[in-house]
């Protein structure tokens, strides 16, 4: 190993290791809040920003943001730590390591913030941080493919709900959430309700990837696979259920959010379970058993009954458990072995056996076996769907069908893999993957072990407070317990396993029967292609239309939009003008006019450029001999400064251009009655302005004070470079920026005519 | 072109002009002129010496790229409105001093507004000079 890579090695060292601590850290400091948090206390700390606009940094930290805290900041640590070996060797790791931690960093900003627009400014930085992260394989156009997918979906969602947003909090009169949701009598009797839902809801169910927005989410596994566990299992996707869980207290409680939650959740659950039994790729199945958790909490989260609540509080936390865990262990076996396909695996368990175990502990509470936390997870979901108030049955089927499905995926992805029979042999040998890579989904796994064991504990420090911020007190917590007696959710539990084992036993007969059936359905994913294809023919039609790059057009459409706004305003605003006295003119006055019609007259009917630049000069020195006469001797001089280098740059130009072509003349017919048709209507627009009394208020303002406070006699001068200073300085940014552009496209055509 | 007496006499003219765009931007705050009039005038010198010795002349006259002195006068215009932060105004708040003034005469004045103005010009006479000498060289 040389000098370089070794110092490359021990950077990269140093860059994975910092963010394994500050995480670490982060989490330790938020889990110091519990005991306080557990207590029922709500902490809030706020700092002005734009409080004209009711914007400021405001967070708040309650049982619902301290568990998203918590999980996100938990799971990053060990998620970093995997990432260290996953991608060390990655020529792009620091760069890798950096967008992780951003996108930690804003998911906590998400989840903390308080005010509104300040949720969604780190809402939209999770977007693009997690855009880049998806397109982090921006090599293949696959992966860039994913990543525009996700942007685009989870973007424009976005759109929608800041609409919601603003409309929300306009309606309330303040952005912050901790007053908007007291209000919610106010929020729910306002004719705004059902719009301002739906728009939220827009945002939520994109980013939350529910049905019909799902298809991003599997495409999203395009990113490296610490990514998939943490973006796509744990946090970022959680984050359109964390919305709709923050606003639970303000909107639920009407029909429309109740159906609009239980129907949207319940299909895409289901939906999702069925296209997971398809996927061979371990890592495809997790993402549609991912839309399924996502579809489920979303379900419950329409419900307002305490069962619900524990039961959404609750499986929160045990999906974000057992499947960040499963996901760090679909990457061991990618990483160690070269595939993650689940015909090819088998047999693994003899060589990975700490993999095995992590994968066995998730994958038990996955399907739901006690005494793991999966189990009272899925007691409490049948016992929170029995008690809905749409349609118990329909729900509780729903979720059995889902949760059935759910034990197969189990099967598919943590016990064949390990114990089943080879029959292809491997890339790679496999042996066990490094201990930073084993860690992590170890202890995910006996977390969600040791939480069904004590289920108090978590109990008390979480899921009570987490009921407490969507209901508003911990009285209606539902206990956690892993025997509550022979009761209806044990008969579906029961119901449950048995199904998923038969389904299991023949999911490769089941998995080929959905193909041939899925083949023939319309795809979403192929029908975003359509989309954009569309998208992207209407905008080229749309610039060939307004950007046909001839000058001539151009000017013509400028001036006619204003001809045509301009005569707009005027009919239905109306114009008061006077004829000025024709015998108050000056003879200076009269000579001026003379001279600028003339050279006007000139400019138009000549068929030499020269002769036509000389006398569009006679007209710019006619107007600044306006100046003149109406004694402005800065305007006059800039004027005929000006006009000098006009000449001069035109002259430079007229080398090259051809001779005017005269023979257009049905276009210049048209562009003379623009002419005219625009000059009249300015005229008399001009005329209406001098029939006002001359309002002389600014410039008696600017006289009295432009000595004694700015030190300037020439008024011009100080408004410029005192009074408007700004102003003036961004007029010079705009001429420094114009030379240059200029610059550069001159230097560019006189380059590429060079190598012709 | 190549005409020797307006070689000669462009010489001394873009040196008059651009002495006299020195005079227009100082005395622009009481009398007509500026940094925007400045930089104009200042401009339209080294233009009359470049159509007559050529843009390559010019620039060697110049000694300096004109877009750097378009970027640096930028930064001065900046830092001018910047110096108001330091004593606690709002940005681009004009700063005086008066230097060796009494009770009867106000003294030297000096200030950022002036700077700012120094800035303006320079932005101005870089930035004409770059899209001509650009356009001169490419056709």
């Amino acid at each position: 190993m040389d000098q370089q890579e070794r110092t490359e090695d021990r950077s990269a060292l140093i860059i994975g290791i910092l963010p394994v601590l500050m995480s670490s850290v982060l989490f330790l400091w938020f889990l110091g809040f519990v005991p306080q948090i557990a207590e029922g206390l709500v902490i809030r700390s706020e700092f002005g920003w734009v409080p004209s606009l009711g914007i400021s940094f405001s967070f708040v930290l309650d049982g619902l943001s301290l568990t998203f805290a918590l999980l996100i900041s938990g799971i990053g640590s060990l998620v970093f730590l995997y990432s260290n070996t996953y991608l060390s060797r990655h020529a792009h790791f620091s760069r890798f390591v950096m967008f992780l931690f951003a996108f930690m960093l804003s998911m906590l900003g998400l989840v903390l913030a308080d005010n509104l627009i300040l949720l969604f400014i780190f809402w939209e930085l999770t977007t693009i941080t997690s855009y880049l992260l998806i397109g982090f394989g921006h090599e293949t156009a696959n992966g860039r493919r994913s990543a525009l997918q996700a942007l685009f979906v989870t973007g424009a969602g976005a759109l929608a709900m800041l609409a919601g947003f603003i409309l929300l909090g306009l309606t309330i009169g303040s952005f912050e959430l901790s007053e908007i949701l007291d209000q919610s009598d106010k929020i729910q009797s306002s004719g705004a309700y059902e719009l301002i839902l739906l728009l939220i809801l827009a945002g939520t169910f994109t980013k939350s990837a529910q049905f019909p927005f799902h298809f991003w989410l599997p495409n999203a596994m395009a990113a490296p696979t610490p990514v998939s566990s943490f973006l796509h299992s744990a946090t970022m996707v959680k984050a359109g259920v964390y919305l709709m869980a923050r606003l639970h207290p303000g909107f639920a409680g009407t029909e429309l959010w109740l159906w609009t939650l239980t129907i949207f959740g319940a299909v895409t659950a289901v939906l999702a379970s069925i296209l997971a039994i398809r996927q061979t790729d371990l890592k495809l199945a997790l993402a549609y058993t991912t839309l399924m958790a996502l579809g489920t909490l979303t379900l419950f989260l329409g419900q307002e009954s305490g069962y619900a609540m524990t039961a959404f509080a609750t499986f929160l936390i045990v999906h974000s458990l057992y499947k960040a865990s499963l996901f760090l262990v679909v990457g061991c076996i990618d990483h160690t072995t070269g595939t993650r396909d689940a015909d090819v695996l088998g047999g693994l368990g003899r060589y990975m056996p700490i993999t095995t175990v992590a994968a066995a502990l998730a994958a038990m509470s996955m399907a739901g076996f006690p005494p793991f936390l999966g189990f009272i997870g899925k007691e409490l979901k049948y016992a929170g769907a029995l008690g809905v108030a749409s349609e118990p049955v329909l729900v509780a089927g729903a979720v059995l069908a889902a949760n059935a499905l759910m034990f197969t995926v189990a099967g598919i992805v943590a016990f064949r893999p390990f114990w089943q029979n080879r029959k292809a042999s491997l890339p790679r040998s496999p042996r066990e993957a490094p201990w930073q890579m084993v860690i992590g989904p170890l202890i995910l796994a006996v977390l969600g072990t040791a939480f069904g064991l004590y289920p108090d504990v978590l109990e008390r420090s979480l899921v009570a407070p987490t009921v407490a911020s969507l209901l508003g007190s911990i009285e209606d917590t539902k206990k956690l317990t892993l025997w509550a007696g022979v009761n209806l959710p044990l008969i579906l539990s029961l119901l449950t396993v048995i199904t998923g084992l038969l389904l299991y036993w023949q999911h490769q007969f089941l998995r080929a029967q959905l193909s041939d059936i899925l083949a023939q359905l319309p795809s979403f994913d192929r029908g975003w292609d359509h989309f954009l294809g569309a998208l992207k023919l209407v905008a080229f039609w749309q610039t060939r239309l307004i950007q046909p790059g001839l000058l001539h057009h151009y000017l013509f459409a400028t001036f006619a939009t204003v001809w045509a706004g301009l005569t707009l305003a005027i009919l239905y605003g109306g114009i008061d003008f006077r004829f000025p006295n024709m015998a108050k003119i000056s003879l200076q006055g009269a000579a001026v006019i003379l001279l600028v019609v003339g050279g006007a007259a000139v400019t138009t009917v000549t068929t030499s450029r020269i002769t036509a630049m000389a006398a569009l000069g006679v007209v710019g020195i006619g107007v600044a001999m306006i100046f003149i006469v109406f004694s402005a001797p800065d305007v006059a001089i800039t004027q005929l400064l000006v006009e000098t280098l006009v000449v001069v740059l035109v002259a430079v130009a007229l080398l090259r251009l051809p001779r005017l072509d005269v023979e257009r003349s049905r276009s210049r017919i048209y562009d003379a009655a623009l002419a005219v048709g625009v000059g009249t209507l300015v005229s008399f627009i001009v005329l209406a302005v001098v029939s006002q009394p001359f309002d002389r208020r600014v410039t008696d303002y600017f006289e009295t004070v432009s000595w004694p406070e700015a030190f300037g006699r020439n008024i011009v001068n100080v408004i410029l470079v005192d009074f408007r200073a700004l102003d003036t300085f961004g007029e010079v940014v705009v001429v420094a920026v114009a030379a240059l552009s200029a610059y550069a496209l001159l230097r560019v055509t006189a380059q590429s005519k060079q190598k012709r | 072109m190549n005409s020797v007496i307006l070689k000669a006499g462009a010489r001394y003219l873009a040196g008059l002009l651009l002495i006299f765009s020195i005079y227009m931007l100082l005395r622009g705050h009481n009398e007509p002129g500026g940094g925007f009039i400045g930089g104009l005038t200042g401009a339209t010198g080294f233009i009359l010496f470049a159509i007559a010795s050529g843009t390559k002349d010019a620039r060697l006259a110049l000694r300096v790229e004109p877009q750097s002195i378009a970027m640096v006068g930028l930064g001065i215009a900046l830092l001018a409105g910047l110096v108001a932060a330091i004593f606690g105004d709002d940005l681009f708040t004009g700063q005086w001093l008066f230097l060796g003034g009494n009770e009867v005469e106000k003294g030297l004045p000096i200030s950022t507004v002036l700077v700012f103005d120094i800035g303006v010009y320079l932005v101005v006479f870089g930035s004409v000079l770059t899209l001509l000498f650009a356009m001169e060289e490419e056709i």
